[in-house]
């Protein structure tokens, strides 16, 4: 795939972002691409491509006055973002289409015009996991934990270092939900959730949304904002269940996801500046650390306790603060789309000094799908 | 236990005889003829190499404990009190979702590793749940 011949050339979230009662779920998408095209100095009848999870594209292109030539509405999660820009890249290079707009919104926390979860009672999950009392996130992303930390010797003082950097990081951006510093005890009495998961080692649940614009790098150029090119894109998926994961030490669709866009890149992980980790629970930056090859297995947990990911380290990582900190409505991976694309305009609140290529990768479901995109501020 | 208010399966074609089985007390399991594989959730066909050669054989019931959660936050159907959701190893290989049962569900009695035995939960004439329990030393 000639994924070097794309490039970002809009992106912005929601102008209000957290708790946002008066706005529907489907008005948030429009916000997030009004705010998107305003960056690119676009309108609606610029866009010839649409893509968006969750709720349906036809949806979000109708209601904006779009008609496209390219339609996406993969939806496997909270990484699907990750994909549209994969597939839409490809799309663009194939010349289906020239301007894509890529849209999340959820109104997570205030449910307005949100879409209710119902598992069919008939499906694989209503059959062989919802009877044992899984309802949400919470007690279902979280089951896996328990043998990472047997097999590595990892401790829930590990896994609450990983909510007292990312808060470090939180601290510094004005548009995080928690800024307030937390310390490895704060954590660890937080109140229970699903041992050996407290509360504080869980996402936010707020409202809000993002949009991306991508068009050929070739015209990349001839916008307003600095260009912010695709190197490498890498997608995947393993199973809808948790249960049936092959090996609850690693995620396979991490693996593959993130070798692909390695390859397609043609980077190195010292080349790597910026990273961000989809952190929906405190487990999956130190799976994303090692799945990403970013660390040796079992050394992912030791790696953010000794600092590594922190402020002015060496590998900055969740940079706005993650899903723990940032802000979580449901489906993350736009907005760690939307802070790779900021690190690279050299825009971001907790600014990475001279950062030049940054990943993003996301998990969608639990555990059941992975998309990863290598950014760049230099044109390939 | 009173009345049985949690969501229960609802059986299709292809996973009919497993919740047969649970429901006349007895683990069935799929293996292929061909290449012996056995695996879970059920489908009529092998999924490590495509053929549709399959037969469904009773499973011993043992198993151990692969990981787990203990869910603090309140249900209305599962009620107040702590209650771990597990994943166990069955010892013909595959895994399953499942509640370990007939322990204090506490990190201290769910060990990691520890040697289970099934236990059907019946929940309604037709649905009875594979629940396992640690075996009795």
């Amino acid at each position: 795939m000639k994924q070097k011949s794309v490039a970002v050339v809009g992106a912005a979230e929601t102008t209000e972002m957290g708790k946002i009662p008066n706005t529907s779920q489907l008005m948030l998408h429009a916000d997030a691409a009004l705010n998107a095209m305003k960056d690119a100095g676009l309108t609606a009848k610029d866009i010839d491509g649409i893509a968006t999870a969750g709720d349906s594209p036809v949806e979000v292109a109708h209601y904006l006055g779009i008609t496209p030539t390219w339609v996406d509405g993969t939806s496997v999660g909270g990484c699907s973002f990750m994909l549209h820009v994969r597939h839409a890249a490809a799309a663009i290079n194939e010349g289906l289409c020239n301007t894509v707009l890529i849209t999340h919104a959820e109104s997570g926390r205030s449910r307005v015009g949100a879409r209710r979860f119902a598992r069919d009672p008939a499906s694989q999950q209503g059959q062989f996991e919802v009877p044992f009392g899984i309802t949400n996130p919470p007690s279902m992303f979280t089951i896996p934990a328990l043998r990472f930390m047997k097999q590595y010797g990892v401790t829930e003082e590990d896994l609450a270092h990983v909510a007292v950097v990312q808060r470090e990081w939180a601290a510094m951006n004005p548009r995080a939900s928690f800024r307030d510093p937390v310390t490895v005890d704060d954590v660890l009495n937080s109140k229970m959730i699903a041992w050996p998961f407290r509360l504080l080692m869980c996402c936010l649940v707020t409202d809000g949304g993002g949009a991306l614009i991508l068009t050929g790098a070739d015209r990349a150029k001839d916008f307003p904002q600095k260009p912010v090119y695709i190197l490498g894109t890498g997608e995947s998926c393993e199973t809808p269940m948790i249960s049936q994961m092959e090996d609850f030490t690693t995620s396979k669709a991490f693996r593959v996801s993130g070798k692909k866009a390695f390859d397609e890149a043609g980077i190195k992980h010292a080349d790597v500046d910026h990273l961000m980790i989809y952190d929906a629970f405190a487990h999956l930056p130190i799976y994303g650390l090692e799945d990403l090859g970013f660390c040796e297995r079992g050394e992912g947990a030791a790696f953010i306790r000794e600092g590594n990911t922190r402020p002015g380290a060496k590998l900055p990582l969740n940079t706005n603060g993650g899903g723990l900190s940032y802000m979580h409505s449901g489906m993350y991976g736009m907005y760690a789309l939307q802070e790779s694309v900021r690190q690279m305009r050299g825009l971001a609140p907790a600014q990475v000094p001279g950062a030049k290529i940054s990943i993003a990768h996301g998990v969608g479901g639990m555990f059941a799908a992975s998309g990863t995109i290598v950014f760049s501020n230099e044109a390939p | 236990m009173a009345e049985y208010n949690r969501p229960l399966p609802a059986p299709t074609p292809e996973t009919k005889h497993f919740w047969d089985g649970c429901r006349d007390g007895e683990l069935r399991l799929q293996r292929c003829t061909s290449c012996k594989q056995s695996y879970f959730p059920p489908r009529p066909f092998c999924p490590a190499c495509g053929s549709r050669e399959v037969e469904v054989y009773k499973a011993s019931g043992k198993a151990t404990l692969y990981s787990y959660v203990i869910n603090h936050r309140p249900r209305p159907d599962f009620g107040e009190a702590p209650h771990s959701i597990a994943v166990v190893t069955l010892a013909e290989g595959p895994r399953m979702m499942t509640n370990i049962v007939d322990c204090p569900q506490t990190p201290e009695a769910l060990v990691l590793d520890m040697p289970l035995e099934v236990t059907f939960e019946k929940a309604s004439e037709d649905i009875s749940l594979p629940k396992f329990r640690p075996v009795k030393g």
